[in-house]
């Protein structure tokens, strides 16, 4: 039979092979359930079907859209093809503007309405996410 | 003009003064002598000098406003204060890179000079890997981002600095981070000709661990600092947002953190020999990997100055060619040494380090995956996706608990074989930290079992190390005091998220909002002129229930050069708490949306990440002072 060190670094491995299968297995499936999708206007126009997940639009804010209450705040994002309503009763970033830029996350609640959770921040006056660029296309 | 030519040139010279260097080198390397040449010394320092020329002309023609240089008209204003010409050298792509390269010769430098115990052929060998490194980062910033473009006809003005990165916090933040990241390129050239030079054992890790130790003060203290600056200056009142930028960060310092646990190991018992080189060899890895995401345009963010290719490119061939080579030296030279013996005994020392190792490689994976997936999901097809905070929480919170649980009782542990002693007290810091746990959060309300197993182990590990700072004195006190800052730091974190709470609403000037436990009041705006920006501070009186009144006064600014809206948050710090308050303008100037945030213990999340990095620093001096 195998000597005692021989079995204990046998079980060693084992445990070892265990919990990293386990640990990378644990993450991967975390990941399919945090993960936020991103989509443009015209993207969710198309869709068949709803996403009830969280989700991520991009675009930029239609001009002369964006309306205030002590509530909330409602804007219309563009891709310059399609648009879509958003309500959203948070925070808003430093550079969120009408004709700039805009990522919103959050739910849909039809094809045509957007309630938003989060607006993300930009860092930079002349930045603008890649997402956002591809989505109103290289204009 | 003038000060751009001698910082281009001295980079040249600088260049062309390595390959002497490395020439030098392996001549000594190959001769029988039994010290090192004094010309590699002399050759060394003159490296560092030219880098420093170099450094120091750049920021001479920030401070000039020299706008026939590119990197300034970039980057500059006239109108910007003094502090923020000087800083902002480094507070963009080329001059970053220009700080990289002067430390890492900075590093090399003094590790030639406080190395002299050290057998010759290995410190030969060191600088000589270390060169490699650095000839690359010197044809990365000559060729793909030279500092000292030449423009005409040149600009009266510049384009200025990001108003956000013009802030105290961010001023400091690149030169302590770099020296962490940058600290590790020794590490990593140590190791590797180490195992080339099969040196690996008590002694070189007494001697490694030292520069362990400062990589690892600086990085912890420099992550802490992008932090404060993420908390106050971008307006979301937290401190960590997982975001990609934030997580490359964080991964060299999980590394070099089990790092800096193993070698512990290895400076007594001469095992783990290949993990520590392995955990060497990834750290800076690590480290470059991030610079090649950050400064790629991969990741975007604050730090993306500006998107070229051609950078992402170079860096990336520079970085596979050091992982094969280091990769590829370890494989040929490792040997496992025999004559250790290798007793290894479960409850010991020893294997509460190993698990420690484990733990952190597990947040490392789960850090790595999150930032990493979204990338390579981009690559491989057209899908954009985001990983948020919650896909961390969920992974890395579960594991906390029984970590916490290792790092109260593995230090506790002798080398080798342990019996259990003072169990009682233990079982007893147990029962009372279980039943503190319990009545606090019976108290609050909360009866999360999740909440009740994290904080309870938080403080166990809090009473322990307490006990033990009280009871041993100043016997391995950097452990414990570095091991007491963690608990505190989880505790203030728990809490924290626990007990924060957030008002959100659009006011006007002149109204009321009223909520559950209290009142907003905003009294009037007014304006104000400063040099470079234009603002309007917001006067706001806040009553809680108990009404003790507060008044905070937000500010937004708006700078002219380039123009751009910041805002910045009035926070009133005290001990227990923090109450912050950040506004916005819309549109218009009709409303403002406010965001109000009482952040219960924010204070000792930064004095404990201090005290953490304290703990590091009494152990670099406590080896000093042995000696």
């Amino acid at each position: 039979m195998y000597g005692k060190k021989v079995k204990f670094r046998f079980l060693f491995l084992a445990l070892v092979l265990i919990s990293v299968i386990l640990s990378v297995f644990l993450i991967l499936q975390s990941l399919k359930d945090n993960v936020v999708y991103f989509q443009s206007p015209s993207e969710i126009k198309s869709l068949i079907e709803l996403d009830k997940n969280k989700i991520r639009i991009g675009g930029l804010v239609k001009e002369q859209s964006i309306f205030i209450d002590p509530k909330e705040i409602k804007f219309i994002i563009t891709d310059l093809k399609n648009e879509i309503n958003v309500t959203y009763s948070g925070a808003v970033p430093n550079l969120f503007a009408e004709g700039k830029g805009v990522v919103a996350e959050g739910f849909l609640k039809d094809r045509n309405y957007f309630s938003a959770t989060k607006i993300l921040a930009k860092h930079d006056e002349n930045y603008m996410p890649p997402e956002v660029k591809e989505a109103i296309g290289d204009k | 003009m003038l000060a751009s030519q001698i910082g281009y040139y001295s980079l040249i010279l600088g260049l062309l003064l390595t390959f002497t260097l490395c020439g030098v080198s392996i001549k000594d390397f190959n001769s029988s002598k039994k010290n090192v040449d004094q010309n590699i010394y002399t050759l060394s320092f003159l490296q560092l000098f030219l880098v420093i020329v170099s450094f120091l002309s750049l920021i001479l023609s920030f401070v000039k406003s020299d706008f026939s240089n590119e990197t300034v008209f970039n980057n500059s204003h006239t109108t910007k204060p003094l502090f923020y010409k000087i800083t902002g050298t480094w507070g963009n792509h080329e001059g970053s890179l220009l700080l990289w390269l002067l430390v890492l010769t900075l590093f090399i430098f003094l590790f030639l000079i406080k190395s002299k115990e050290q057998p010759k052929k290995y410190r030969i060998l060191t600088l000589l890997f270390q060169q490699l490194i650095i000839i690359g980062f010197f044809l990365f910033v000559l060729m793909t981002s030279n500092p000292f473009n030449y423009l005409f006809p040149i600009p009266t003005e510049g384009l200025g600095l990001n108003p956000i990165l013009q802030d105290p916090a961010l001023a400091i933040h690149p030169p302590l981070l770099y020296l962490g990241y940058v600290g590790s390129s020794i590490i990593f050239s140590a190791s590797l000709s180490a195992v080339t030079q099969n040196y690996i054992s008590k002694e070189w890790g007494q001697h490694i661990k030292k520069w362990i130790l400062v990589s690892w003060i600086f990085l912890t203290i420099g992550i802490m600092l992008g932090s404060i600056w993420a908390y106050y200056e971008l307006g979301w009142g937290g401190f960590w947002f997982w975001d990609p930028v934030e997580n490359v960060s964080l991964m060299p310092w999980l590394t070099l953190t089990a790092l800096l646990h193993s070698i512990l190991v290895l400076e007594r018992k001469t095992i783990l020999t290949s993990w520590v080189v392995i955990l060497s060899i990834t750290t800076f890895t690590l480290s470059m990997c991030g610079t090649f995401l950050v400064r790629s345009g991969i990741l975007n963010s604050v730090h993306t100055f500006a998107n070229d290719p051609a950078r992402g490119i170079f860096i990336l061939i520079f970085l596979f060619v050091l992982i094969f080579l280091s990769l590829g030296i370890f494989f040929l030279f490792h040997k496992e040494n025999n004559k250790v013996s290798k007793n290894f005994f479960w409850l010991s020392k020893e294997s509460s380090i190993l698990v420690n190792n484990w733990f952190m490689m597990y947040f490392l994976s789960v850090v790595l995956i999150g930032t990493v997936y979204p990338i390579f999901l981009d690559v491989i097809s057209t899908e954009k996706i985001s990983v948020g905070p919650p896909f961390y929480h969920k992974l890395i919170a579960p594991f906390l608990a029984p970590f916490l649980l290792f790092m109260a009782l593995g230090p506790k542990l002798k080398w080798i074989k342990s019996k259990i002693e003072d169990k009682i007290s233990s079982v007893l810091f147990f029962i009372i930290s279980v039943a503190l746990t319990f009545i606090i959060l019976k108290n609050l309300s909360i009866d999360l079992l999740f909440y009740t197993v994290l904080i309870s182990a938080a403080f166990f590990l809090f009473f322990t190390t307490l006990k033990e700072l009280f009871v041993k004195k100043f016997n391995n006190i950097s452990q414990l005091i570095a091991h007491f800052g963690f608990s505190l730091f989880l505790l203030a974190i728990l809490f924290n998220s626990i007990l924060s709470s957030e008002i959100i609403t659009n006011i006007k000037v002149g109204e009321k909002y009223n909520y559950n436990k209290g009142e907003i009041f905003f009294e009037k705006i007014e304006e104000k002129k400063e040099n470079n920006y234009n603002s309007i501070v917001g006067f706001f009186k806040i009553t809680d229930k108990n009404s003790k009144t507060i008044q905070l006064k937000p500010e937004v600014r708006i700078y002219n050069q380039p123009t751009i809206i910041t805002s910045e948050a009035d926070i009133k710090t005290t001990l227990l708490r923090d109450n912050f308050l950040v506004m916005n303008l819309v549109k218009g100037d009709e409303y403002f949306n406010i965001r109000y945030q009482v952040k219960p213990f924010m204070l000792w999340i930064w004095i404990s990440v201090l005290l953490i990095s304290f703990g590091g620093t009494m152990s670099l001096i406590k080896k000093r002072y042995e000696k």
